[in-house]
């Protein structure tokens, strides 16, 4: 038998497994509500989880369809970067997976029905998409900024078209707290 | 001021399964960059004659707080227990039946247990059992009790400017228990030792100085209208001329300034000016203001004092210039403050007279006491009464779906009015889910003076049921416009569809209008008001 | 506060209180005190605790007018307005208050029900709190209203009416006349029942039970304990009824006497629910009390169409017309904005500046 193969008919469990184990990332408060909500308006975090992680994993382990994979982690990761994570927060549930499928092929690499060397390839490619995750969490990130730095141009936009016509106040002013009030 | 860095070691062992047994009221907080607004400058605080400004920073250990802050804490709820029915009851009567617990935008999209609206409003409750009931007092932590320290003023801050006041929770309370009044109430309280946010301290400056939030000055301010004009005849061929600050008009104009400088809100003023042109000639008497030319209104966001002090322009003005009553533009919290805030703060407004549309003659009557009447309203009744002569197939390149404005929906029930506009200025309109518009509708995520820069994570996480919902329509409709009442949505929205939905823009409901309003005697149209080619016009402007 | 130490607290609180009567009428034959004083003492108590409160809250004006809006206002009169959701007047108040009392329209609101992925049903626990906080205070007030043949004589229709609607599925079941006397009362079983899903559901939700303090268990099991006391002496121990009514029509009529004997369970029973009357004013459970008082929900969203006053309004310094055209009125001639005033001296320089 092939590690994909019983990867995918494993699928339920691990997914299962797995997503329990991202939610747990979660305070113990919230995690129910995240898991049990099943109205994607009224969860949209949640939602967006159970289904993407289910597709990451399906194109991940089956054929990979590049782009539906890297769409789908970057569902995740666009989420969690704006969250309570730091980097390594956001990015740690890749490396759960890699446990969990350890644990639920053991049986089989013990008793030699995959290959070792299959597994490891398999490790190896989740490495991959790990790092991956890192340049999403990043862009992320980078996009956040980006809006912060557009946001504060926008809000003075018709402003800028015509420059000096504001009066001076602290707000925009980083240097000099007193300036013309007070 | 550094964020912390965890080592591996560290990292490794990192439990993510908080202490449910040691319960919350022992966990201390921990304020995070993205998350936290900077704190106000002194010049602004000292502007408007607030207390203990100071230079400070929430990420240090001293706060520089006046030696009798937990007196005047006290004190101040002592007060506001004796003013406010709301408060005192909603600090009684809460049973933690959860209804409320995943109602929260930023629970929901973020995960923190404090903000949890039941939560949230316990960080105040906790306190108030400590100090102003028999059971706190003698029984402590066991009758849900805890001492005011400096760590839960600290909690307060953080917390408090992390709730936009959107009442979504207080629609699911079975008590009405409505945390806008919490905040409110927790942010004077803070108001008090001078811990507020710049993004909320320096517009309220502004305002109380030059009239509208950012310190447009008078002349500037028309000349921000001059540039409008410009613009619009490049687009109609048509030279309007609104006026400013003109006595003897019969109505007054008041609208968040945001409108007037900042994209795309300009668009939808732009729309305004257009529509008041069209009027004119129908015998539309109207003017602008520079005094009043805000109708946002961040002084409620800091206490019910400064949004009296911030609102008493709107009346000021149209008494010293003579109007008979006064129109105000589309904007969210100005909305709620005139609804249930403004008779009461700065009434009588006897002289003026019942609104009455010079164009259709219908009698406003919901605004009889206040005489304020809301654009939608307005124009509303002037579609219906077939005043407007509109194309709609000038929006044809626009999927529209419309997002419900807390305030308006919460706090007004301003539902159909803009709708109903929409639907006849545009071909293309599709709703979001049942629960995620009308009274249930989600916050942006940026309101009541969240809407800064430096605390963009959470925004973007509180506006990911909003954005979420978009995304809906965007997928399964196409939609690729999202339009709005309020002035905050029209700032914030950009950033957060940037980032959750970059398919789709933004717009107010005049923008639409403007866009399909037949006026005599313009030119062919090309463009739309943003200067983007009309549908059909696409290869004629290429060539 | 940890959730195991408050219910482990509110269990050995309402223990005791088993113990107290058990011991005091059981052992001490204090029948008197349990069976007199105690409630009267708890009667005041509630009476003096809950008008207190209320006066509490009435003394606290309502400054502003803020009902939370849950539906189309009343503007254009073409426009369906929702007179329920969104009031306009007293009687559309009332209207609103009616639904909120009696079905519990905004917890209702959790159980809309959409969009489901697959055939599992979204939402689960929100409609449930609905239903258990439905079930538990109608049966408790059925069981309240069949409680006043103890109170009354001639007992009142309605309260035979409301034991015999109770009673009904019984009698229709029982499979002999008289096979199971007396016939079983839904409404006591319904409570019991409501009251352990809803402490299961306080546990079992970790939102809920994140936020959940010792006054939150204490009175659902404060109820479990009457509620099973009462059982036990309807169904099992049985009292005699005709001295209980004895002792109970003494006491409403202020001739209290007690009867030659009663049984302790009874005792336990009536000091427990003593002690929960007597603790209604000083906890969560006034919001029986409170919720007709609740701004944002009995007051009509009128306040642009009828004044409202604010007892305490007080004048507030702001900034005029005239220190804004002060500080600004060079800058406002000067793009030709019309001004109150026109310095005189200024006004000739300011034109020439202009030219």
């Amino acid at each position: 038998m092939k590690l994909e193969e019983l990867l995918l008919e494993r699928a339920s469990q691990v997914l299962k497994r797995w997503t329990d184990l991202i939610f747990d990332s979660y305070p113990a408060d919230a995690r129910r509500f995240l898991r049990k909500q099943e109205d994607p308006f009224a969860n949209p975090v949640g939602s967006a989880f159970s289904r993407e992680i289910e597709t990451f994993y399906r194109e991940f382990i089956g054929p990979a369809n590049p782009e539906k994979l890297s769409a789908a982690l970057e569902t995740v990761i666009r989420i969690r970067s704006v969250q309570e994570f730091s980097a390594s927060g956001a990015v740690r549930f890749l490396f759960l997976l890699k446990k969990i499928i350890r644990e639920e092929t053991s049986k089989e690499v013990r008793g030699n029905r995959i290959s070792q060397d299959e597994l490891l390839a398999l490790e190896s490619r989740l490495d991959d998409a790990a790092l991956a995750g890192f340049d999403l969490y990043m862009k992320c990130k980078e996009k956040v900024y980006e809006i912060r730095a557009g946001e504060a141009r926008s809000q003075v936009s018709g402003l800028l078209r015509r420059a000096g016509l504001i009066s001076e106040v602290p707000a925009w002013d980083s240097e000099g707290k007193k300036s013309t009030l007070g | 001021m550094a964020e912390k860095i965890m080592k591996p070691e560290e990292m490794a062992n990192v439990n993510h399964t908080p202490p449910l047994l040691s319960g919350w009221m022992h966990r201390p907080v921990e304020i995070k960059s993205g998350i936290y607004c900077y704190p106000a400058k002194p010049a602004s605080l000292e502007y408007v004659s607030f207390p203990h400004a100071r230079e400070w920073s929430p990420m240090d250990e001293d706060w520089k707080l006046p030696p009798n802050w937990k007196e005047i804490i006290l004190e101040g709820l002592r007060e506001r227990l004796e003013r406010f029915r709301s408060l005192k009851i909603f600090m009684d009567i809460c049973v933690r039946c959860g209804a409320c617990a995943d109602k929260c935008h930023f629970f929901i999209g973020g995960g923190d247990p404090r903000n949890m609206p039941v939560l949230r409003a316990e960080l105040l409750r906790s306190v108030y059992r400590k100090e102003f009931t028999t059971a706190g007092k003698l029984m402590g932590e066991i009758a849900g009790a805890r001492e005011l320290t400096v760590d839960v003023l600290k909690e307060w801050w953080y917390y408090f400017f992390q709730c936009t006041e959107c009442r979504r929770c207080s629609l699911f309370c079975p008590y009405g228990i409505d945390t806008a009044e919490i905040t409110i109430v927790a942010r004077e309280l803070l108001n008090l030792l001078g811990l507020n946010i710049d993004w909320i301290a320096t517009p309220v400056a502004n305002c109380y100085r030059t009239g509208n939030h950012l310190g447009i000055q008078p002349h500037a301010f028309k000349d921000m209208i001059d540039f409008f004009l410009d613009d619009i005849e490049d687009i109609t061929g048509i030279r309007m001329e609104p006026s400013l600050n003109r006595k003897g008009a019969e109505i007054l104009f008041v609208t968040p300034s945001g409108d007037v400088f900042a994209d795309p809100g300009t668009y939808t003023c732009m729309g305004y000016i257009i529509l008041f042109h069209y009027l004119q000639s129908l015998g539309f008497d109207l003017t602008w203001s520079t005094f009043a030319s805000e109708g946002g209104n961040f002084g409620y966001f800091t206490s019910h004092e400064m949004a009296k002090r911030l609102n008493a322009k709107m009346y000021a003005e149209a008494k010293r210039l003579g109007v008979k009553w006064i129109l105000g533009g589309e904007c969210g919290h100005m909305w709620r403050v005139i609804n249930q805030y403004m008779d009461t703060f700065n009434g009588p407004a006897d002289f003026l007279e019942e609104p009455v549309s010079p164009i259709t003659g219908t009698k406003f009557e919901n605004a009889k006491t206040t005489k304020m009447v809301h654009i939608t309203e307005f124009t509303a009744d002037l579609i219906k009464n077939n005043k407007l002569k509109l194309d709609a197939s000038r929006n044809d390149n626009l999927k529209v779906t419309f997002h419900d404005s807390c305030n308006p929906a919460r706090a007004m029930g301003l539902l159909e009015e803009p709708r109903y506009i929409i639907r006849n200025t545009c071909n293309h309109f599709y709703e979001m889910p049942d629960n995620t518009i009308r009274e249930q509708t989600f916050c942006c995520g940026s309101g009541a003076g969240l809407n800064a820069g430096e605390n963009m994570e959470l925004r973007l996480r509180g506006g990911l049921p909003r954005a979420n919902a978009v995304k809906y329509v965007h997928e399964k409709f196409g939609v690729n416009m999202l339009s709005c009442v309020c002035a905050i949505d029209r700032a914030v929205f950009p950033a957060l569809m940037e980032y959750w939905v970059p398919e789709v823009g933004v717009t107010g409901v005049h923008e639409l209008v403007g866009n399909a309003l037949i006026l005599e005697g313009e030119k062919k149209r090309e463009t739309n008001l943003r200067g983007e080619p009309l549908p059909g016009m696409e290869e004629e402007k290429d060539v | 506060m940890n959730f195991i130490f408050s219910i482990v607290l509110s269990s050995v609180v309402v223990l005791i209180l088993v113990l107290i009567p058990w011991i005091g009428v059981g052992a001490l034959k204090l029948d008197t005190l349990f069976g007199i004083i105690i409630p009267y003492i708890a009667l005041f108590v509630f009476f003096a605790g809950i008008i207190g409160r209320v006066i509490g809250w009435a003394r606290s004006p309502v400054p502003f007018r803020i009902p939370t809006t849950a539906g189309q206002q009343w503007s254009l009169p073409w426009i369906r307005r929702s007179p329920l959701e969104n009031p306009k007047s007293t009687a559309g108040v009332v209207g609103r208050m009616i639904f909120e009392v009696l079905t519990f329209r905004s917890l209702f609101r959790n159980t809309k029900l959409q969009f489901r992925s697959g055939f599992r049903i979204g939402y689960e626990w929100e409609k449930w709190l609905w239903l258990f906080a439905l079930a538990f205070h109608y049966s408790f007030l059925v069981v309240l209203i069949r409680h006043l043949r103890f109170f009354t004589e001639p007992i009142p229709g309605f309260v035979n009416l409301i034991e015999q609607l109770d009673g009904l599925m019984q009698t229709g079941v029982a499979p002999v006349e008289g096979f199971m006397l007396p016939s079983v009362m839904i409404s006591g079983f319904v409570l019991l029942g409501a009251v352990t899903l809803l402490v299961l559901r306080r546990i079992l939700i970790p939102q809920v039970n994140y936020v959940s303090l010792p006054g939150d268990y204490f009175p659902l099991f404060l109820i479990t304990a009457i509620g099973l006391t009462g059982v036990l002496m309807r169904y099992v121990l049985k009292v005699d009824i005709v001295s209980v009514k004895e002792l109970t029509m003494g006491l409403v009529t202020f001739r209290p006497s007690i009867p030659y004997e009663i049984g302790v369970l009874f005792y336990i029973h009536l000091f427990l629910v003593s002690v929960l009357i007597a603790y209604i004013p000083f906890s969560k459970i006034t919001h029986m009390a409170g919720v007709f008082l609740s701004p944002t929900r009995n007051l009509s969203n009128n306040s642009r169409f009828v004044r409202h006053i604010n007892p305490w309004s007080y004048p507030v310094p702001v900034h005029t017309y005239d220190e804004y055209e002060e500080e600004f009125r060079d800058k406002m001639i000067a793009v030709g904005l019309p001004v109150e005033k026109m310095p005189e001296e200024e006004a000739g320089s300011a034109e020439e500046e202009k030219e």
